[in-house]
């Protein structure tokens, strides 16, 4: 019985959760008109905004849109990756000099607001030349920065010492190097932090909205977000249809992600205790 | 837990090969910091040399484009004093930290309580509430939340079903920052994910030894689930306090900091005067008071952490008593 009170709780709750989305879902098929209407989905569902949707930013599609943001998003993800398991593995395996110090001060750097080096990064790469480039991206993340960058080394070095030690060592006495060990040891049991960091990386990259407004500026570099938000402001909220309709096809990636690595995604955390 | 067994092995390998021994004394601390490098690299590029670069252009008149121009203390002068917009903007992010934070942390934990419990069909449970942090603080989102609260909105057609009059909630002053941390608050699926990892820590047979004993569901909950996890909750709880404080996709594309100002958040306030009338030294003292009000905040929370947070391990499992 109290099973069964629960899962009728969770169901509940689930569909609380969900609704905006399934209205959303009939909003992207209304006319202007139906939208205020409380019906879910209208009567006649107005699909074209979906094909026109695709098409409302004069002389570009959303298929270019969605190759630049995969291109981003792909280079970003390698440079996480490879950064971001090398650095995990010096703080987290080896022992040097001053180890506690920068690892504190990588702590220390998780906790700052990005505001603080919005201005001076901005300027930096303003002067550099890079502004309206992707290496504004990219660069920070393949030297283990960049938006949660600072957190995956976190997550990674926790994962990285609850691996047992015996097994470098016994490497090392098998005349395996430190490179080997990490390649061919501690990588392939970091898969499931691995697959932490990569629906991390591409959900915060996808989202972060302020750094691709800040730095891309031509059309034909935009991302997805961007020409959404273009889309909203050319039109002054005249085609909800289209509107709500492209936003809904932009979250598909991310959600079919998350929907085959959850599980994954939680024992990574799990496994990695986060405490305090 | 294993280190016990290290030495010993690697003992062994020292008497076996003289190479182990070499590795061990001077190659490690090379390769340690061989493999530490690109965050090195990063610390010092892009994060050390921007910060002592943005504390420089607090000073300064900093445009992008002019000669920089030594203005000494006047930029904080004037956000202390004759900056009415400032004041504002602290008073909405406060309001929205204090509201966020707590109702977030509690919805999270509730909801990972009945998880952690509930078995059977529990993916399907994680994905649907984990959801909506999936499209975070996407465009996308921004843009469904206007539409929902808008005057026309869904919001506004379901109380009309039971005759009440609805209005605009984000053109309302008094209710705009609101309909922000609800959307703040419906995206508690990480912090939720984080406390359900937390849970799977706590050993089982406390609970059992707890009911051999005859304790409650509510003091099972208050004296082992509660302290347990305690280091979590405040993990939550800081990593909320810092994010909140930077709230910026929401506010600027539902309500890009209106009406009234009512929804300038501080994040905002700051793009503001970066980024659109390019007061970029200004605005990198803006952004140094922030982060002096986040130390603030968090070092008051770390100060009181030692009544409530315990750590296993440690002497009777508290801190510091």
């Amino acid at each position: 019985m109290k099973n069964v009170a629960r899962h009728a709780f969770m169901i509940l709750f689930s569909l609380i959760m969900v609704y905006p989305v399934i209205w959303w879902i009939g909003a992207s098929l209304k006319s202007n008109s139906e939208l205020s209407s409380p019906n879910l989905f209208p009567a006649k569902p107005k699909w074209s905004n979906f094909t026109d949707g695709w098409y409302s930013v004069p002389g570009h599609s959303f298929t270019e849109f969605y190759v630049n943001t995969f291109s981003l998003e792909i280079a970003v993800l390698i440079a996480t990756l490879l950064s971001s398991t090398l650095v995990a593995f010096g703080f987290g395996r080896l022992d040097f000099p001053l180890k506690r110090f920068w690892f504190s001060l990588l702590m220390l750097t998780l906790m700052l607001p990005g505001q603080v080096l919005i201005i001076p990064q901005y300027a930096m790469f303003h002067q550099l030349g890079w502004v309206n480039t992707y290496l504004p991206f990219v660069v920070p993340h393949l030297l283990a920065g960049g938006a949660g960058g600072t957190f995956f080394v976190f997550l990674l070095v926790q994962f990285v010492r609850g691996i047992p030690r015996e097994l470098d060592e016994s490497a090392k006495m098998d005349g395996c190097s430190w490179f080997g060990i990490y390649l061919r040891i501690i990588m392939p049991l970091m898969k499931p932090a691995i697959v932490t960091v990569t629906i991390f990386c591409f959900l915060w990259n996808w989202d972060d909205f302020l750094g691709h407004l800040l730095y891309l500026n031509s059309v034909d570099k935009y991302t997805v977000g961007l020409a959404i938000r273009m889309i909203n402001d050319s039109q002054a909220g005249q085609q909800w249809g289209q509107l709500l309709a492209m936003s809904l096809v932009s979250i598909v990636p991310a959600t079919l992600l998350f929907m085959f690595l959850q599980r994954y995604f939680v024992e990574g955390i799990a496994t990695s205790g986060i405490k305090g | 837990m294993n280190r016990a067994a290290g030495p010993a092995i690697q003992a062994a390998s020292g008497l076996k090969k003289k190479r182990g021994a070499f590795l061990k004394r001077w190659d490690a601390p090379i390769a340690g910091y061989l493999f530490i490098m690109p965050w090195l690299i990063g610390f010092i590029g892009l994060t050390a040399y921007p910060m002592l670069l943005s504390l420089y252009y607090s000073f300064t008149d900093y445009t992008l484009m002019e000669p920089v121009q030594w203005v000494g203390f006047r930029n904080y002068e004037r956000i202390f004093t004759i900056d009415e917009k400032f004041a504002q903007s602290v008073k909405v992010t406060f309001l929205y930290v204090l509201a966020s934070v707590p109702l977030k942390l509690i919805a999270a934990l509730a909801v990972a309580l009945i998880l952690n419990k509930a078995v059977r069909g529990i993916s399907a449970y994680r994905t649907a509430i984990y959801f909506p942090s999936l499209i975070g603080g996407s465009i996308a989102v921004s843009l469904l939340w206007r539409n929902i609260f808008g005057v026309d909105g869904f919001f506004n057609s379901v109380l009309a079903l039971f005759g009440i009059e609805g209005r605009g909630w984000i053109t309302n002053p008094d209710t705009a920052l609101w309909s922000l941390i609800l959307l703040t608050v419906w995206q508690f699926g990480s912090s939720m994910v984080i406390f359900l990892a937390g849970l799977k820590q706590i050993p089982k047979d406390l609970y059992e030894a707890s009911s051999v004993d005859g304790a409650s569901r509510w003091m099972q909950f208050r004296k082992i689930t509660l302290p347990m996890l305690s280091p979590t909750l405040y993990f939550n709880l800081v990593m909320g306090i810092i994010n909140a404080f930077q709230m910026f996709t929401s506010a600027f594309v539902i309500t890009n900091g209106g009406p009234m100002n009512s929804t300038m958040v501080y994040a905002m306030y700051l793009y503001e005067r970066a980024f659109s009338s390019y007061q970029l030294g200004y605005a990198s003292a803006l952004a140094w008071v922030m982060l002096l009000m986040i130390v603030a905040v968090s070092v008051t929370v770390a100060a009181t952490s030692k009544y409530w947070v315990f750590y296993e391990g440690e002497a009777g499992g508290r801190k510091g008593a």
